[in-house]
């Protein structure tokens, strides 16, 4: 293999082949994908959910993840909060000539590592390359169905007055850890990105059925702007606790220093539940036995007005409107 | 986010104002950070009535005019020109158009978080023209001025620095001389006041008899501020005391000071709805001369001055609060803003739209 990807990778000819073969279709390798027909043929039945998401990262690698790992997970929880169980993904990169084969080699390891622990199979894709400068380095879409199971009834708009409101661990994390492993930052920040799989905690507590309204992964947009979604979806008020929300005191510090809120600062691998009131606690407990939720907490409740408002009680007393985030000043971050 | 030993002591300050404070004040927080964190932290619901908290012109972004945003596009427009900014700058509306908008034709304009990663593009790329953004008070200049210090000793000729610093002492007094606002007490800036330390502002108590605390910007910070100067007014006195002992020193840091004195000289500024004020602002000095992107580039822009209807320049002498403002919430909104204390992550606008929704 050259040490770059050229032009040429992306031909569609011989060079093309060899990178798919010897470095991108291996460690991904399974009955549907080796077929390398024009697209998979797939035999399912039932409810099916399908999403899409395009993944731009800079830089490629931080610490706890890569754009890779990133690319699989968020896919993953995008059909995993809806309740699905995910089970196939299109994988489709785009590179930008000039780009190291290592790191290619090195991103696709962290695809088929989180494939093979997942369970979730590459089923088709696409490989494109294209001049310098028109793509930052590499860009991933990736898109995936999962089954829904009957008896489930998750929506944004499904969240009701009383609902408590689970969070599954610390905010900011991966935010924090992609601007931290930013090279310009000029100081060391020990956080590493969240980024995980959510779908054994989302199977974890799927037997709850109709107690389960609403869930979201607070992702690019963080935790107060996911919030404003469900609450303006379901034209709800929600109002949650500063002291219950858990975040880490490097999470907070660099917050600080950098003049972000970590309520608006990204997250790759965090549930929020919103659950009838009377199962919350029962969903709570069986969320901590997991270990991507071990630090779940009981951030909030949903109230009966319908403004959409999300208001923060803070730790002395006050109250708070927070608002969806505005504008990005942030570099890219998924 | 704050543990419970803060909320306890946050409580117990909480009270010792309420007990303490028997007539009306009005206190000005001349930073942004401070606004912005006593809208986050919700401080004027848990106030007594007649402690009244409005702020000042500290933010870096909102105090520039009109005019310098207008040359800092034209600069971005200059063939060969790399223009590095603090990420605040690019949505600040000049007279036709924002940094923002010069990106998107093509122009490049790129974020950084200090001037040290300007100086590296202008390593990398010894064809262009790296200019710097100089924006903010004294605490954004030493490391300006670091910069420019290092660019001399490498004799990195295509790094340039567009100084448009600010000092904040003299534009407290003119805006106390010019006696517009009623001022009981001064919350004055953290930051700033690590660099300049305490001693710039004894002319406060000294000619003008107001109280001054230097606070940081956690809420036991501020409360422990604000509980000081409701103090010191009710006892009859004016001080500059210093409540953020952990980062403030009478005298300053004079590392950061010699730095600023080897590479600016102190001239007069425009500040937005102030204007020009003597002595307040930060140049680049003849020894630099080089470097200074104003000697290098002519740039004289054609303007047409404040948007229509913006009470910005108001909102920053404290004259008016930004919900007096009746393009405020309406037609400037974060997404959308007409001027810059709606854009600023420090703006007075930008901080009571988005967090002072609850009687903030």
């Amino acid at each position: 293999m050259d040490k770059t990807i050229l032009l040429a990778h992306g031909s569609g000819g011989k060079l093309s082949h060899e990178l798919i073969r010897s470095l991108i279709a291996p460690g991904i390798a399974n009955d549907l994908l080796n077929r390398m027909d024009d697209s998979a043929i797939l035999d399912i039945s039932g409810r099916i959910a399908f999403t899409t998401d395009s993944f731009v990262v800079n830089p490629l690698f931080f610490p706890g993840g890569d754009i890779g790992k990133l690319a699989v997970c968020g896919t993953i929880n995008d059909l995993s909060v809806m309740g699905a169980s995910p089970l196939y993904l299109s994988l489709s990169l785009i590179i930008e000539e000039g780009l190291p084969t290592a790191d290619l080699e090195k991103i696709m390891h962290s695809i088929s590592a989180m494939t093979a622990a997942t369970g979730v199979r590459v089923v088709t894709g696409d490989t494109k390359v294209v001049n310098r400068g028109s793509a930052d380095k590499l860009f991933i879409n990736t898109a995936g169905i999962g089954s829904v199971p009957d008896g489930l009834n998750i929506s944004g708009a499904n969240a009701q007055p009383g609902d408590q409101i689970i969070l599954s661990g610390t905010i900011g994390d991966h935010g924090v850890a992609v601007m931290a492993g930013r090279e310009k930052l000029r100081f060391k920040i020990p956080v590493e990105s969240d980024c995980a799989p959510l779908n054994s905690l989302t199977a974890d507590i799927i037997s709850f059925g109709q107690a389960i309204h609403s869930m979201r992964d607070p992702t690019r947009v963080g935790l107060a702007t996911t919030l404003n979604e469900i609450a303006s979806q379901s034209q709800v008020d929600v109002v949650i606790n500063e002291t219950s929300i858990p975040v880490k005191e490097a999470v907070n510090s660099a917050c600080e220093l950098l003049g972000l809120d970590p309520l608006y600062v990204a997250n790759e691998g965090k549930l929020i539940v919103f659950a009838a009131a009377d199962q919350a606690q029962a969903i709570l407990n069986k969320m901590q036995q997991n270990p991507l939720g071990r630090d779940s907490a009981i951030i909030g409740e949903v109230r009966a007005k319908h403004s959409g408002h999300v208001v923060l009680k803070t730790a002395v007393g006050a109250s708070r409107i927070i608002d969806m985030l505005s504008g990005e000043l942030l570099p890219r971050i998924c | 986010m704050i543990n419970e030993i803060e909320t306890r002591l946050a409580r117990g300050l909480i009270e010792e104002i309420h007990r303490n404070s028997k007539h009306p004040v009005r206190l000005m927080e001349f930073c942004g950070g401070h606004t912005v964190a006593i809208l986050k932290f919700g401080l004027r619901q848990l106030l007594p009535p007649t402690v009244q908290l409005f702020s000042g012109p500290g933010c870096p972004v909102c105090v520039t005019s009109v005019r310098d945003i207008d040359k800092i596009i034209a600069l971005s427009q200059q063939p060969g020109v790399i223009t590095a900014t603090f990420g605040d700058l690019l949505r600040v509306p000049g007279s036709h158009s924002s940094l923002q908008q010069s990106r998107a034709m093509g122009n490049d304009i790129r974020v950084v978080y200090s001037a040290l990663e300007a100086l590296d593009m202008a390593r990398q790329c010894p064809e262009k023209t790296v200019v710097m953004i100089g924006i903010g008070f004294e605490t954004t200049a030493p490391t300006i001025a670091a910069s420019l210090l290092q660019a001399q000793k490498e004799n990195l000729r295509n790094y340039k620095v567009l100084s448009l610093h600010k000092i904040t002492p003299p534009v407290i007094q003119a805006l106390l001389a010019a006696g517009e606002v009623r001022i009981d007490g001064i919350i004055c800036p953290g930051h700033v006041s690590a660099i300049i330390g305490a001693r710039p502002y004894d002319f406060i108590p000294s000619r003008f008899n107001i109280a001054c605390a230097i606070t940081g910007f956690k809420l036991l910070d501020i409360l422990e501020g604000i509980s000081s100067l409701v103090k010191q007014i009710e006892e009859g006195r004016a001080e500059v005391v210093i409540a953020y002992r952990s980062a403030v020193r009478p005298e300053g840091n004079l590392t950061a000071l010699s730095l600023l004195d080897s590479v600016f000289e102190v001239t007069g500024a425009e500040w937005r709805g102030i204007g020009r004020v003597a002595r307040s602002g930060y140049k680049i000095n003849n020894t630099f001369r080089e470097f200074d992107a104003a000697e290098f580039y002519k740039l004289s822009p054609s303007g047409q001055g404040e948007p229509a209807g913006c009470l910005c320049g108001d909102i920053l002498r404290g004259v008016r609060l930004p919900a007096d403002c009746r393009l405020f919430g309406r037609s400037c909104i974060p997404e959308h803003p007409v001027g810059p204390c709606m854009v600023s992550a420090e703006g007075a606008c930008s901080a009571y739209y988005l967090y002072g929704g609850l009687n903030g």
